[in-house]
């Protein structure tokens, strides 16, 4: 019988074109019509060391990595011996007939034969693949036109000399490998990774400049508003550091453009006394701060859930914030663009939580019905109301109208001092006191908008996993395969971190006998929180190895606790 | 006709006798020769007495944190480039704390000016030395006296090309407010480096110090010549040359980026169309 899932490791050096691989076969899995979550794993290195792409394909709907792998394709010796035992039951290696397979069944490749030159090699591969899945050659043959058109025809045709040859050749070898069971009904779909989805997101919402230093895992927030922004009237400025990069923002917001500051853990560290100061100026603001695995340099290029404190408390002095933090891709999306009108709404800074994981996980995603969002909300252009315009009006909300400069005689002041409502600098205690209540105040709004978190599963479960941010895909799996298992579980999942509002989960946590927390860092950042806001859990999973969670992890830590115990 | 009151009077809490106040008038006058309304442009500051400047006139105006004023004005610049920009900023917050964005700034060339309030000394925060102080002057944080070789931002700034490099004096306001006028009017990043009294901290660099040693230069200087402005930027002691010290005409960084051609970013609604041209691209 056809397989209905299909588990691929691609492995091999950088510079090797393991992406390039990955990406056609995963575009093409998604075009046949195939669920997909991918997963890359890489070094902090240009060229050599050891990288893998790996991709999980469905014909039912998933949501995160697995362990066992079906196909482990190995552009390198170190692939084989570094992840041999990563194959499942029934595994098979595929790989250059130089290279030694150690003995495991698979199919042995002359790439020599298949490829004319070597950098044709990814497309050999490509077709092996896809034709051993059973991809109808069309797919990836009209991925390679509309990848290479612009390189010209011989290119186009070239590539899809390679691609025959390798359907030619599995055709010959009666290898003996299932294809995957075939989509019914395909569905459009797109094929987008977490920090493209924010990018999008951001655009979606009216996103204008933005300012960046470059830091991995950040960047590709940038870049994707880089290769798209021309067109929809983007500027970013690739800045001299991140503290001019959340000054620029700043700058610009308080001209009127719509701004975003993407970094990680480590550049968003020099950020924060802007982060202060986009506060005190009621600067509206979306930084996006893509996790990986710290103290310092940490582990560059790897994934981990531990930067919650540093956002929650960054910037010196007290104010309200909003932290998102996307459990999927089509979160990702839908919070950037959401964190926009937050930002603008509560004049204050609003920040996105992604991670390496999230960030490089290309997804299958419905495509988005960009029409149908609500407008975000904007500032005025001239000040129409009763008597002098003040920029920091007390207010009942404690959101002052706020005008931008430029456009109308309305003069408009913003300042990082203590201020009065017409924004010049004051020692008054009073005037202190009021302009604090009035900022704290925007917490109130900020509280009454936050998102729920979602729940998947029974009513009264024996134990609830609790999860935020990428976590997501590997608990709801975990509980899935839980319940398979006859274990009563079920997931609740956090995709806004703060504020917490105790009242829209406290009733799933009574009505669970366990409640585990599972996050990516070693000391249970977000369980903490969800204790300072009054809801108890019992248990906890973490992962800090700067490798993403899979299903199989967190089950595995839930019966070596004993937390599936009655 | 915008009128010198339009800019408003203000109680300071600047010194008696600080070189702050000549600054600030020159300001106005080079606003009022150039009919520029306090809604018509931006004044923004770091953190520093210099930096209150804003607070002192009637205009837009963003006063933000210590060092960072060129960040936030290039990126009202870039913004909105229907608006005239303007920095009042000091030596320890443009040449210090700021050091990285001053040179960025002079790099990058958006159309703006930054007025150095340059009193060799750190005035709000009580007389510890600036990058600006003088080798071996003492003060209470420095006892042994300054050991580093001071900045000289006017020389850095001629050595990066920086298309438009003044100097200037606080004492001299008619000089000045010709200085931050052809500033302001320069296409590009404008520095005017003020010398100013600090009457409080500096006992050094006072007015009759400046005054005996600051010279205009020659009518017939040419300020485009890049190597005599690299030697008139070098001088500093028995003589400090004042005026337009280097000069070159080249494309303000907006020109550059395509997207400002359709006016304030503010002003752009977002394309649907486009963006969903660039999902098909996911697809």
């Amino acid at each position: 019988m056809p397989e209905k899932t299909v588990n691929i490791m691609i492995g091999g050096a950088a510079g090797q074109g393991l992406a390039t691989v990955g990406q056609l076969l995963t575009k093409s899995l998604i075009r046949s019509g195939y669920h997909v979550v991918v997963r890359q794993d890489y070094m902090s290195r240009v060229r050599g060391g050891h990288n893998t792409y790996i991709i999980r394909a469905s014909v039912d709907e998933i949501y995160a990595p697995r362990e066992a792998m079906d196909f482990l394709v190995a552009l390198n010796q170190e692939t084989v011996d570094l992840h041999l035992n990563e194959l499942g039951d029934g595994g098979l290696i595929i790989c250059d007939e130089a290279l030694d397979s150690k003995g495991r069944p698979g199919l042995s490749i002359s790439f020599k034969d298949l490829a004319p030159k070597p950098i044709f090699q990814n497309v050999a591969a490509l077709g092996l693949l896809a034709s051993l899945l059973g991809l109808d050659r069309d797919v990836p043959a009209k991925l390679l036109t509309d990848t290479f058109t612009k390189k010209g025809e011989a290119i186009v045709k070239q590539n899809h000399e390679v691609l025959d040859a390798a359907y030619a050749w599995v055709a010959e070898q009666n290898a003996g490998i299932e294809p995957l069971a075939p989509v019914p009904a395909p569905v459009k779909r797109l094929m987008m990774g977490g920090n493209e989805a924010i990018a999008l997101g951001a655009m979606a919402a009216g996103v204008k400049f933005c300012s960046f230093y470059p830091m991995t895992p950040a960047t590709s927030v940038a870049q994707n508003l880089i290769t798209h922004g021309r067109e929809l009237g983007v500027v970013v400025e690739q800045v001299e550091d991140e503290i001019a990069a959340m000054n620029m923002a700043i700058g610009a917001s308080y001209a009127g453009a719509r701004s975003l500051v993407p970094t990680s853990g480590g550049g968003f560290a020099l950020m924060t006394e802007g982060v202060s100061l986009a506060a005190v100026a009621e600067t509206p603001l979306v930084c996006v701060v893509a996790m990986r695995p710290g103290p310092a340099t940490g582990l560059p290029t790897r994934t981990e859930q531990a930067d919650l404190n540093l956002v929650l408390y960054a910037g010196h002095g007290e104010y309200p914030r909003a932290i998102f933090a996307p459990g999927t891709v089509e979160e990702a999306f839908r919070l950037a663009h959401r964190a926009f009108d937050q930002a603008e709404r509560y004049q204050s800074p609003v920040f996105v939580l992604s991670d390496q994981f999230l960030a490089d996980s290309f997804r299958s995603v419905e495509p988005f019905d960009t029409r149908s969002l609500p407008a975000p909300a904007s500032p005025l252009k001239e000040w129409a109301g009763e008597g002098p315009y003040e920029r920091y009006a007390v207010t009942d909300s404690g959101v002052s109208p706020r005008v931008i400069p430029g456009f109308s005689e309305t003069l408009v002041v913003g300042d990082s001092h203590e201020h009065t409502p017409d924004g010049h600098i004051t020692e008054d205690i009073e005037m202190r006191i009021e302009q604090k209540q009035k900022r704290l105040r925007k917490g109130c709004g900020l509280w009454e908008d936050v998102v729920a978190p979602s729940y998947i599963g029974p009513e009264s479960p024996d134990v609830l996993l609790v999860s935020w941010g990428s976590t997501k895909g590997a608990a709801d799996e975990a509980a899935m395969d839980l319940r398979a298992d006859g274990v009563q579980a079920a997931s609740l999942h956090f995709s806004q971190v703060w504020p917490l509002k105790l009242d829209q989960f406290a009733a799933k946590f009574d009505a669970a006998k366990k409640i585990v927390v599972v996050e990516g860092n070693a000391t249970g950042q977000f369980a903490a929180l969800l204790k300072l806001a009054g809801a108890q859990y019992t248990g906890l999973v973490l992962k800090y190895d700067g490798r993403p969670f899979t299903p199989e992890y967190i089950v595995t830590a839930l019966h070596k606790s004993g937390a599936l115990e009655a | 006709m915008v009128k010198i009151e339009d800019y408003g009077e203000f109680t300071t809490s600047w010194c008696p006798g600080c070189g702050n106040f000549g600054i600030m008038q020159a300001v106005r006058q080079a606003l009022l020769a150039q009919d520029i309304a306090p809604h018509q442009f931006v004044y923004v500051s770091g953190i520093g007495q210099a930096a209150k400047a804003p607070h002192y006139l009637r205009s837009n105006m963003f006063n933000g944190l210590h060092g960072r004023a060129l960040p936030v004005a290039q990126a009202v610049r870039l913004s909105n480039t229907n608006l005239p920009v303007l920095v009042s900023s000091g030596d320890g917050c443009s040449y210090g704390e700021g050091g990285n964005h001053f040179l960025a700034a002079v790099r990058r060339n958006v159309n703006m000016t930054l007025l150095a309030h340059n009193n060799q000394i750190y005035g709000l925060t009580k007389g510890q030395a600036s990058p600006t102080t003088m080798t071996g002057q003492v003060t209470k944080t420095q006892p042994l006296g300054v050991a580093a070789t001071p900045f000289n931002p006017v020389a850095v700034a001629v050595a990066m090309k920086c298309s438009f490099v003044a100097r200037s004096f606080a004492g001299d306001t008619e000089h000045l407010a010709q200085m931050i006028e052809l500033a302001m009017r320069h296409e590009g990043f404008a520095l005017v480096d003020i010398l100013q009294p600090c009457v409080s901290f500096n006992k050094i660099n006072t007015y009759a110090w400046y005054k005996e040693r600051c010279v205009n230069l020659p009518d017939d200087y040419d300020p485009t010549d890049w190597s005599v402005a690299m030697q008139t930027a070098d001088k500093f002691g028995d003589e400090i040359p004042l005026g337009l010290i280097y000069k070159q005409d080249r494309p303000s960084y907006e020109t550059h980026i395509p997207q400002l051609a359709n006016g304030p970013l503010a002003q752009a609604a977002t394309d649907f169309d486009a963006l969903d041209r660039v999902l098909e691209k996911f697809v």
